[in-house]
Order: structure tokens, then sequence, then C-alpha cells
């Protein structure tokens, strides 16, 4: 043999035999810059480096210009891109359907913090087992610019005059929902979105990822709370943070107090490299204390928020069999003709 | 054997002469006050003569306090309609004492707590006053119990007057507590005190009497909710959602006895059903469309408000033909409208769900039977056809006691539709598309997550999509997927049960009901009949309509169309469906949030008929 064309085309296979061309999706159809984009980059990026099997994955998004993405990333999954609003009710029925899978879920501040408030808190506080990705621009970008629930006060845009309301805070949001985990990124910092999706994808439970993630169209004036230039300017790293898969050695040599490591429960590990302060994430009271600074300080923190890596998921509460509900067969879902002889004997 | 041996009252015979098994009985008492227990017995122990009996609860929106009424119809015939009129009164509520006194029929009987003091000037009525508190004063009762055990004074005064069977209201307490002995004992025990306190204390002074017969033997007596909730647990439902409201909760609530005694994985003894309380009912139908997209028999249960909210996600699954069923416990709208009373009103709502062109595929079970029956047939049509299955039943029949035959156990195998898994596309070569008319019968195969095979994939969406579940906006494609769709709704009208036709001699006039209503068609008929109106009788089972409602109609002069509605919803689909003969179609509809009786039928019926002629 020569040389082989096969091997050529496909370039480098992971660990599942798999090429990073066979966890794309479609081509974009959002504005060139968005900050989505490099979100749906980084999702294919972190799912190719965890060797996920496509398959094994199910994906899931409501409307707006952040659930469209889905398409963008992992054409070997399923998705089901649903209502305004309405996609964690959605996701919430599917998953039951085989309890091997794991949902990625992408959504916006209008889909999920305006709309879909309701929707978003229920799910959090049932642990759905999925990845919730909130890709926040606090603007309507489908509709073409108007505000969104998590615009700043005093944001003012084109057509829309000045925004007089208080925004919602996604990540306090889910935390007060009781949210085992949250996170808060910025789409300009790819490898902290990558590094936190690999995490997020190993928690057992639903993991909120409040990504700032700028539209270029529509809300990316430089003084603009959702914007690449205040981002960049006032990003603040809670730690520089790293995944690292089950059955890895932790290669980095750390000095002793210079990291927290929290322990998944598949034996996986995110390494936390303490910065400008000692944050420990498992602390709920720190988390909301941190974000409430972070508000009135102005600065855009970023990092592990809060997580609970203990709690069982949604699907835990329910005790189903070991093969997933979607392939039991009739023999295993009607009961016996005896069984209703039975019963029909108290009515008579 | 003699008058005096075969009835334990003496002066019984000195009475006009004895009506038996042919009155209604009406129970007035205080909401929350437990009247439940006591009044479900007397029905069931009724039933247990084998008297064809009927009870329905008339309930207000209220937890504690408001008037409740409870009506009992017992006929020798069989017709178990509400009936407007009553013949023994049970008063137990000083705020409605005066009206239930009022309403009490010429002959009849009062039986009222003796601690309600207001004047009684009727003479035309036999009076028994009850020492309720006394009675219960007697008994060693727990004092948080003492309100809710005294309803069971009436239970044994009325076992002593009409000559109830007290081991059949002991069986019937047995069924109502679940065999729990210590609430039996309790109650029964306070029954047996009034009915001994009535023996020595009461002269019986009206003709109603209850009297043995074997009427009831082969029927069971049973709620439409619980039905529903066991036959869609015998249709192997994997996932429940559902949001609290009146009339329908006590579906989704039937699922907490019944889940671990039938719902137990043969092979490891784990739970094959999840049941889900969500945050709503737009939720609740979103998670049910989540697990009948990824293949579970999945439902949701609801009511007229909630279906409001639900409508969203209806349109979804419509499009995008995901299998669901949708049960419609209906209530009196429009708005709040009255949460406790019945209609027929979501009719076309169900029909035309969501925006855009929708038509979907309705049910209406008429007996409690066909509640179980329609329950698992529902998962049937649903995964067959790839859409929402509405069930519209209502308060009336989800709620009240029944009497029905015995839930029959499916007699076919589950119809889990065009599913591919792995090895059927491995078999395929990967060639397949999720909307693509392969059969030519608008039905196309699908695929469901979890399904490991690399071109299973496919993405689900309430956009424009083509055949392969791309993503677009072509003008072509959008009128060919939504032309196919509508052959599955045109290909249902086979699939659903048919409607049930009865005739009579001679009958040129049709009428047509559907649901609750049967029983007070049925005695409609009969009394019609009398009057020189023989009457054929179509019950409609299903939308969209069978070919047997056409024939129907067209074979007949004229067809009523009755239902408990203001607007005649079903007469005009009926009117859509067979356009040609609209004009023949009179609707019959009422709508005051009570069951309704054969008398109103007959009334409307001979006006409409006299301005005909």
């Amino acid at each position: 043999m020569t040389d082989q064309p096969v091997t050529e085309t496909r370039g480098q296979v992971n660990l599942a035999g798999l090429s990073k061309a066979e966890y794309r999706g479609a081509p974009s159809t959002l504005c060139q810059g968005c900050g989505h984009n490099s979100i749906a980059n980084q999702i294919i990026a972190a799912c190719y480096e965890l060797n996920i099997v496509p398959e094994n994955v199910v994906k899931f998004s409501g409307i707006g210009c952040s659930s469209k993405s889905p398409t963008y990333f992992l054409n070997r999954s399923f998705g089901f891109n649903g209502l305004h609003g309405r996609m964690p009710s959605l996701a919430t029925g599917a998953l039951f359907a085989d309890h091997t899978l794991r949902g990625i879920a992408v959504s916006g501040d209008g889909d999920s913090a305006s709309i879909g408030l309701g929707q978003f808190k229920h799910a959090v506080r049932r642990n759905v087992p999925m990845v919730y990705i909130i890709e926040n621009n606090g603007v309507y970008g489908l509709t073409k610019g108007q505000f969104s629930a998590t615009a700043e006060k005093g944001l003012v845009l084109k057509h829309q005059g000045t925004n007089p309301y208080m925004p919602v805070d996604i990540a306090w949001e889910a935390l007060v929902s009781n949210a085992t985990f949250v996170a808060r990124s910025f789409a300009g910092d790819p490898k902290q979105v990558k590094e936190l999706i690999k995490s997020a994808m190993a928690h057992r439970g639903l993991a909120v990822l409040d990504i700032i993630s700028p539209c270029v169209t529509f809300n990316n004036q430089d003084e603009a709370l959702h914007s690449y230039a205040w981002g960049k300017e006032h990003e603040v790293a809670l730690h520089d943070l790293a995944y690292v898969p089950p059955a890895q050695e932790i290669m980095v040599d750390y000095e002793a107090g210079e990291v927290r490591e929290v322990t998944l429960h598949d034996g996986s590990h995110i390494i936390l490299k303490k910065l400008d302060r000692d944050y420990d994430p498992t602390d709920r009271a720190a988390a909301m204390q941190v974000l409430e600074q972070a508000n009135r300080r102005q600065e855009l923190i970023t990092g592990l928020i809060y997580i609970a890596p203990a709690q069982p998921s949604l699907l835990a509460l329910y005790d189903l069999p070991e093969t997933p509900l979607n392939r039991l067969t009739e023999d295993r879902l009607r009961p016996s003709p005896e069984t209703l002889t039975e019963i029909l004997k108290a009515f008579g | 054997m003699s008058a005096e041996e075969a009835s334990p009252h003496p002066s019984a015979s000195a009475t006009a002469q004895a009506v038996v098994n042919d009155f209604s009985i009406t129970v007035a008492t205080v909401n929350g006050s437990g009247s439940q227990t006591s009044n479900s017995a007397l029905v069931r122990a009724i039933f247990k003569m084998g008297v064809p009996v009927s009870g329905k609860n008339l309930f207000p929106s209220n937890i504690q306090g408001q008037p409740t009424w409870y009506t009992i119809r017992l006929s020798k015939d069989g017709f178990l309609a509400r009936r407007q009129a009553h013949e023994v009164v049970i008063a137990m509520n000083p705020a409605t004492f005066a009206q239930d006194l009022a309403d009490v029929q010429p002959g009849g009987a009062l039986l009222y707590d003796d601690s309600i003091r207001q004047p009684i000037t009727r003479q035309d009525i036999a009076l028994y006053p009850m020492p309720v508190k006394k009675l219960v004063r007697d008994r060693e009762v727990p004092s948080n119990l003492r309100d809710y055990v005294a309803n069971m004074v009436y239970v044994g005064v009325a076992a002593y007057l009409f000559d109830l069977d007290m081991d059949a209201i002991c069986q019937a307490l047995t069924f109502h507590f679940r065999g729990k002995q210590k609430a039996i004992d309790m109650n029964y025990g306070m029954a047996v005190a009034a009915f001994e306190w009535a023996k020595a204390n009461l002269t019986k002074q009206d003709p109603y009497r209850v009297e043995r017969m074997n009427a009831t033997a082969g029927f069971i007596m049973a709620d439409g909710n619980t039905a529903a909730a066991l036959g869609s647990l015998y249709g192997g439902v994997q996932f429940v959602a559902w949001y609290p409201i009146t009339p329908a909760s006590s579906l989704a609530e039937a699922y907490q006895d019944y889940v671990p005694r039938l719902r137990r994985d043969p092979q490891t003894g784990r739970t094959t059903v999840v049941v889900i309380q969500a945050e709503d009912e737009l939720a609740a139908v979103g998670m049910a469309v989540g697990a009948g997209w990824a293949g579970l028999r999945a439902m949701t249960s609801t009511s007229g408000p909630g279906l409001s909210l639900m409508t969203e996600y209806v349109g979804l699954a419509y499009y995008a033909e995901v299998p669901l069923v949708i049960w419609d416990i209906q209530r009196v709208g429009p708005s709040t409208g009255l949460p406790t009373r019945t209609a027929q009103g979501d009719i076309l709502q169900a029909a035309f769900a969501s925006h855009g062109d929708t038509q979907h595929v309705l049910l209406f079970p008429g007996t409690v039977n066909e509640c179980f029956e329609f329950a698992w047939r529902a998962f049937d049509l649903a995964e067959r056809l790839q859409t929402p299955i509405f069930v519209l039943s209502d308060l009336d029949l989800g709620m009240n006691q029944w009497m029905t035959s015995p839930f029959t156990y499916p007699n076919r195998p589950m119809d889990r539709g065009k599913v591919l898994w792995e090895s059927d596309l491995e078999r395929l070569g990967g060639d397949w598309g999720r909307y693509r008319d392969v059969d030519g019968d608008g039905i196309t195969y699908r695929t469901v997550p979890g399904n490991r095979h690399p071109k299973s994939a496919w993405f689900a969406r309430g956009t424009g999509h083509d055949e392969n579940a791309r993503y677009t906006e072509s003008a072509e494609v959008w009128e060919r997927v939504l032309d196919r769709i509508k052959k599955k709704f045109d290909m249902a009208r086979q699939l659903v049960p048919e409607p049930i036709v009865e005739t009579m001699e001679g009958a040129r006039i049709g009428l047509i009901a559907y649901g609750s209503t049967d029983p007070a068609v049925q005695e409609a008929r009969s009394l019609l009949a009398g009057r020189g109106f023989p009457t054929d009788y179509l019950r409609l089972r299903a939308y969209p309509f069978p070919s047997a409602v056409s024939d129907f109609i067209r074979q007949h002069e004229r067809v009523y169309v009755i239902e408990l509605n203001r607007d005649g919803q079903m007469q005009q689909l009926l009117s859509l469906a067979v356009a040609d003969r609209a004009a023949q179609l009179i609707p019959l509809a009422h709508i005051d949030g009570l069951p309704l009786t054969a008398d109103w039928i007959v009334q409307a019926f001979t006006a409409k008929e006299a301005s005909l002629s």
C-alpha cells in the first residue's frame, strides 16, 4: 500500500473512530460573526474530543436565532426544533424514552428568559439530563432587534428607544430554581466555552450554560452589555477551567492550594485553577454572592458558578428498567388478562 | 307471601300503591362534609341489589361549605339518565332546605336533619326528621370524624325506609374504603345504628321501595376517568404528563393506584410507565409530544381550559406528525366557565385545534366501558396515523358512577405503526426519508431517538420541511406535504370506531347524539315512541365520520342532533361533512351544566316537530 486515500479524506479520527467532520451539521444561516456560530463550533469540538457517538445525543431547541443552531452541529444526532419558549417540556418527555441519551439544548434569552422562563425554571428544578445552553445576546434577532428580558436597563436600540426595565439574570434564575450546574461564559472566550461544554456533558443532571453571545447585527454597540467589546473589556474569569475525562490522569502539576478539583459522578474531573480569588463552586451561597457582586461591579463574571455533582437526574427518580423505555415490547407493556379479571371483581 | 311479610313496614300496606325500583333520590349536603362516602354507598348498595341505578354528583367549584346535591335514579326499566323530578329528598343542608323542601314531588318523602329548624308547611309529602346529632353523639366517633360519619345516618334511615339491604351497604362501604376495616366498621356501625333507630321510631308513610332484582348481573359500576386510566395502562401507555384540573384530575390520579399493580416489568420488576405532573397544560402536552416523538405511547389528560393552553403544541404535533393521545374531560366553557359542571362544548375546538390548516381525529366514548376501550385503541390510532388523537369525555361520564359492561381485554395486539429500527435501516441500506410516502397511504416511516444506526437521525421541526425532513420554504413542497398529511385524516375514517345505530319500526326521523347523553336519548326515544314518534338513533363514536353517518342522514327525512352545548357544534361538523343534506340536520343543543334529561329532549323535539307541521 502506497497511500490510504480514505484515511486521508477523513483525516484524523477520535477514539470513537469518527472524524471531526462527522460531528458537523449543515452550514450556518446566521449572520457572519454571530456568537452562536462560535458556540456551535465549540459543541462540535467538545463532542469530538470527548469521543461522543452522535447517535447518543439528542438536540433540542425552541424558536429564535439560537434555536436554529442545532442544525449546525451533530448531523447524526436526532433533533427537535420545538416551540418558542416550550422546548424544555419537549426535551423532558423525549429524554424519558431512552435513559442512555444525553440532551443538548440550545436556546436564547428571548426563548428561555422571556417567553419560556417558566418552562426553563421547571426543567432546571427537575434536573432533566441535558446541557442547556442559552445563547444570550439581550435582543431578538430573528424579528429584527427588539429588547429581550436580559437586556440591561437603559440599553438603547434602533427603532426601540430605551429599555425601561430591569433585566432577568439567567444564572441567578437557575440558581434559585435549584440548578445543579450553573456556568456563565462568553462566546469571545472559545476555550472556556469548550471546557464548560465538556464539563456540562459529563454532569448527570441539567447543566445551565449562560453564554453571552453577541448579536453583531442588532446589539453589538461597544457600551452594550452583550457586545464583544464590552465582554472583552469586562470579563472576569472565576478560574482557569479544564475538563479531564474519566480514567485520564491529571497531567498538569499545580502548586498545592492552586487548584480546586470537582469530581463528577462518572469519575471525570473539572480542574479549576485559582486566579485572583479562591472560589468554591459547590457553595451555593457563595455563588449567589459572586453573581450579586458581578452585577454591582458591572463585571462579566465567567466560569463554573455552581455545581452539585451528587444530585440525581430526573430519570433516576423513576424506577425504570435498564432497557430503554422506547424499546419495551408488548409483552412488557400490556398487563395480562388475569389482572383485568382481578381488577373487575372490585367494580362488581 | 303477604305484603306484611314482604315488607318490614306494617303500615306500608296502608299507603297508596307501592312504587318499586322506579324513583329518584336527591341528597342535599354541604360540600366537603363526606357525603361522597354515603352517597356512593347508597348507589352501590342498590346496584348490588340488582336494581339498575345511576348516581350523579352536582357539585360546586369549592372545597368546603357550598351546597352540593347528589341525585340517585333507580329504574327497573334501565333508564339511567338524570331526572329533573325527585320523589325522595334527603335534606342535610340548612342553607338550601327551603328549596329542597319545595322540590319534593307531591306524594314524595323528605328525610331531614332535625337540627334544621325551618318551617315545613307541606302536607302532601311524608316527613322523616332524623336526630343526626344525637345518633352521632351516641356512637364513639373521634370528634374530627363526626361530621363525616354523620352522613351515614341518612344511609341507615333510607335503608330502613326503602328496604335497602344492609349487607349490600356493607359491601358498598368495603368497596369504597378498599377494604380498610376501621373505616368500614365506623361508617357501617353508624348506618346500622341509624337503621335501628328508624325501625324503632319511624312509621313508613310513603310508597317508595327497593326490591331485589336481577338486572345488574353482568355489569359493573365504575366512572369513566378510572376506566380511561385503566384502558390506557392495558394499552401500554408509557408516558403520562398532566396538570391538575377539574374534572380530569381523577384520571391521572387513578395511576397512583393502578401503576404499581399493573405496570411492573415482568422481567425486572421495574416500572414501565412514567407519570409526571407538569407545571401547566402546555408543558404537559409538550412533554407528551416529546415522549411520543421519541417512541413512547404518550398521553395527557385535561379539560377545556387546558386544551386551550395546549393548542400551540397540538399544531406542532399535527405538522411534525407526532403520535399522542389527549383526553379532554369536558366541562362548561367558555373561559373558566362552570368548572364542576358537564358539557360537550369542546368539539369544534378539538376538531380544528391550532392555527393554520389542521384537522384532528376525535373519539367520543359514550359509556364507561368505551372509556376503557377507546383509551387503548387511541394509542393504536395515534401510532398508526402519527398524529394527536383526542378522546372527548365529559364530567358526567368521567366522574360519576355508571352501570356499564365489564371492561373487555384488548382483542388485538398493539399497533406500533411504521417505526424503523436498526435492522430495518440495515435492510434498507440506510436509504429512507422521514416524510417519504413510500406506501402511498400518506403515512410515512419514522425512526425514534435511541436508534443507533448512523442514518437513523432526522431533525423534527414545525417549520416547513421536505420529504427528508430538511428545512424548506418551497411553495410546492409545502403544499405537497400538507396535502399528504390530509390523506391520513381521510384514512382515519376507516380506522375509527363505527357509529352504533338502533332502529325502530316505521321511523322516518333520525336522532344523532354522542357521549354521555346516551341514556337520556334512549329514554327519550322510548317516550317519543309512546307519543307516536318512532325514531332511529345513531350514536357517533368518532370524527372523521365513517360513511355510515352520511348514509344514516340520507336515509331519514330529518335528523335531530342532540348535544350539550349552545351552538350545536356536532351539528356544525356534520353539516360540513354532509353539506348537501345540511338543511336536514336540526340542532337540539342545550347547555345548563347538568346532565341531559329525557324530558328536555322530548319537549325540545316535540316543540320543533310542532313548528314544522
